[in-house]
């Protein structure tokens, strides 16, 4: 008989989740699923409609990284156009999803996973969240809700309105940089610099307080994938696939964006709307990759900025070949948000995101586009196919959660069997577990492309499929 | 041209024999809401919007198409007129398929700034969800049945200041369509001078320049006034 146990809700994510674990006769864990049991209408619901309209329908996918959305889509329409898009449009997009890498990172540093290894996995979730990091530590927690600002505010130079802003469009952008917003920005910085210093000492401090973690938190060989630039520079809006192995070895580079169904499979899994891709030369299992964070820096030979690259070598010294950890994406997020800040710097002395010239304009010159860009959260592709009129026909997106689901399932047995005997599964062990889903900072809405919300719940299953324990923790 | 006196909200006014009290009312500096009359053509009294309460008549009148008579005396708002008017916007919103947040026009349209004007807050009927396409076919311009509203000035502004003729109404009740020519796609008229002032005249996100996106067609709706004021004024003839 095998047991299964299920956790709900994994509170502070977004979305919505279930987990079950699954036990063997002798009551071990031995596998376990984290699935999502949400509507998945919205490809379905975009057909029919004029592909320019996209980059403002996608970005109502995900309350949380409309900005990724609205960049892969204004990017699969500039490939039905078939245009290179005006070199300052580039700039500003890439700008813009900087801002989005910023205030995303932060969000899930600051306010969603700080709380857990800063006030200790043992403090009851009632005081293990954002306020209780505020009355622990009230600078630290000010400070990351106005890095997450000042993300927040770069978006809304650009696009206008902090929430879904059509302003990236299908060749090009609608508008450029302020020279106001160009002095607020500039003005902001210095702060945003100090607050990610801060963080990443203080992470690195507690790195040693967690060593368990580390080694237990999703820890397990891989492939990684995410955009590199031609010579393997760390990139997050346009470049090439790369995907590496957990020897750290290169399996295959410099892959075209357009083509990732020529390389990316997708598993439908019965009990999940969530699509399950994998690395279609290995198969299942052995082509399951993760994106994100960690895997961008697993990809990539340097980031590209000074003060990230110096980060990033301490970062590359974690592991063996790969960085294999998942507990890790928390330092890989932090790097990013560090040569993010770097990058956005020299953007700020760059004339030309005041440029008026930022569209380019053409009519259907390809039935299909694909747009893939760097979310925070992972690669992100948009693939359009449009009649001649350009109707859209089909719509097929593959977001950061659905990449990374195996691995996920991964990680929450690899906790679940180190921490759960029994029956039971104690508060801490519940704590843990909840925290190795949010190491990938799922964003389940997003994933199955619906809304709303519903309660998550963990489940004890044993070897006869009996429902032995359920927790629904409120 | 004799002057009649009427009286709109309590105010004295004058206005020309033959002018209409959405005219009057305009002139006198009090605003009726509209949503088919449109500057410059001739009004259909399509929508039932301005509708106004006239002293000794029952029914409510239309103000872009009633003549002004010597001694009317006229209401333009009053809880019944402003009931009459939400019903009126609910049952366009029901009946075809408006997603404001996504569409070309959101924060320029007019539909949607009467709903909020007039505090409509919510619909009490069933949303109709009619299968309704897109013609996409035209080089320069979209048309999205979903957003229409039937209030034909593309109709009115395509024959009587272009001259075109391209612009048409096919059908009867809630199904009826505007067509190209001999209902074809649109991108196929003969007709059509791609002239563009059925996109400038239309009140919603249903005409549209193609390749925009949400919140993108802001229309200049001067151009058609200088096209019918130079006409109107002569001023193209030597
Ligand atoms: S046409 Fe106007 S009312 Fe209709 S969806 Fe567009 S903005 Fe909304
Ligand atoms: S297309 Fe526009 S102008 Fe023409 S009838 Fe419909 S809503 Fe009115
Ligand atoms: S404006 Fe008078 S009926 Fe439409």
């Amino acid at each position: 008989m095998s047991k299964r146990i299920v956790i709900d809700p994994v509170t502070r994510i977004e979305g919505h989740a279930k987990i079950s674990i699954f036990l063997d006769e002798s009551g071990q864990v031995s596998d376990a699923e984290f699935h999502v049991v949400e509507f998945r209408g919205f490809e379905k619901f975009c057909e029919g409609r004029p592909f320019s309209e996209m980059p403002g329908i996608t970005p109502r996918i995900c309350g949380i990284c409309p900005v990724s959305h609205l960049l892969a889509s204004a990017r699969a329409g500039d490939a039905i156009m078939a245009v290179d898009i005006p070199p300052a449009a580039d700039k500003l997009r890439r700008l813009m999803n900087l801002g989005q890498m910023v205030q995303s990172h932060a969000l899930s540093f600051f306010h969603l996973s700080a709380p857990d290894f800063l006030l200790g996995w043992d403090t009851p979730p009632q005081k293990r969240n954002v306020f209780g990091l505020i009355a622990a530590n009230t600078d630290l927690a000010r400070a990351g809700i106005r890095l997450r600002q000042f993300g927040q505010e770069i978006i809304e130079i650009l696009g206008g309105r902090k929430i879904h802003p059509a302003w990236a469009v299908p060749g090009g952008v609608r508008s450029p940089l302020t020279e106001e917003g160009r002095n607020r920005i500039r003005a902001w910085l210095p702060e945003a610099f100090a607050t990610t210093h801060t963080a990443l000492d203080l992470f690195k401090q507690v790195l040693d307080k967690h060593r368990r973690e580390v080694q237990i938190f999703g820890n397990f060989p891989s492939l990684f994938m995410g955009l590199v630039e031609p010579d393997g520079t760390w990139e997050h809006h346009g470049g090439k696939i790369r995907f590496t192995d957990s020897s750290g070895s290169v399996i295959a580079d410099q892959l075209d964006p357009l083509k990732y169904d020529e390389y990316i499979g997708e598993a439908v899994q019965s009990n999940s709307y969530l699509k399950s891709p994998y690395y279609l030369p290995l198969g299942v299992p052995d082509g399951m990759y993760r994106v994100g964070p960690l895997a961008r820096l697993n990809v990539a030979e340097q980031m590209g900025t000074p003060k990230a690259d110096t980060e990033f070598r301490l970062f590359k010294r974690m592991g063996h070949g790969a960085v294999t950890s998942s507990f890790l994406y928390h330092y890989a997020r932090l790097i990013e948000i560090l040569t993010s800040l770097e990058r956005i710097e020299a953007y700020m002395g760059d004339p030309e995101l005041s440029s008026e010239y930022l569209r380019a304009d053409a009519g259907i010159n390809s039935l299909r586009g694909v747009g893939v860009s760097e979310a925070p959260r992972g690669t992100l592709f948009h693939d359009y196919t449009v009649d001649r009129q350009g109707l859209l026909r089909k719509v097929n997106l593959i977001v950061a959660t659905g990449q990374n689901n195996l691995a996920m399932n991964q990680t929450v047995a690899q906790i679940a069997r180190h921490y759960v005997r029994g029956n039971e599964i104690p508060e801490p062990v519940l704590n843990r577990i909840e925290h190795g889903i949010r190491c990938y900072d799922p964003c389940l809405s997003c994933s199955t492309h619906a809304v709303g919300q519903m309660p998550m719940l963990v489940r004890l299953i044993d070897a006869g499929g009996r429902v032995v324990r359920e927790i629904a923790r409120g | 041209m004799a002057a009649k006196t009427l009286t709109i909200d309590g105010k004295q006014i004058s206005a020309d024999q033959g002018a209409t009290i959405l005219d009057a009312a305009t002139d006198a500096g009090i605003t009726i809401p509209t949503l088919c009359h449109l500057d410059g053509v001739y009004d259909v009294g399509a929508c039932r919007l301005c509708l106004v309460e006239v002293a000794g008549i029952n029914k409510l009148l239309p103000a872009c198409t009633t003549r002004v008579h010597e001694g009317m005396v006229i209401k333009t708002d009053s809880e019944r007129l402003r009931k009459y008017r939400r019903m009126t916007l609910e049952l366009l919103f029901a009946e075809r398929n408006h997603v404001c947040a996504v569409c070309v026009a959101n924060g320029h349209c007019e539909l949607q700034s009467l709903a909020y004007s007039l505090g409509m807050d919510h619909v009490r009927y069933d949303y109709r969800f009619p299968k309704w396409g897109v013609d996409n076919t035209h080089t320069l311009f979209g048309m999205d049945h979903n957003r229409c509203i039937l209030c034909m000035r593309c109709v009115r502004v395509c024959w009587h200041i272009e001259g075109a003729g391209t612009k048409n109404v096919s059908g009867r009740g809630s199904g009826s369509q505007i067509i190209s020519d001999l209902n074809q796609p649109w991108g196929t008229s003969d007709t059509c001078t791609r002239c563009g002032k059925c996109v400038m005249a239309c009140p919603t996100g249903a005409l549209f320049a193609k390749g925009a996106t949400v919140s993108e067609m802001e229309r200049d709706r001067t151009r058609l006034e200088f096209i019918v004021t130079a006409r109107e004024k002569k001023q193209w003839i030597a």
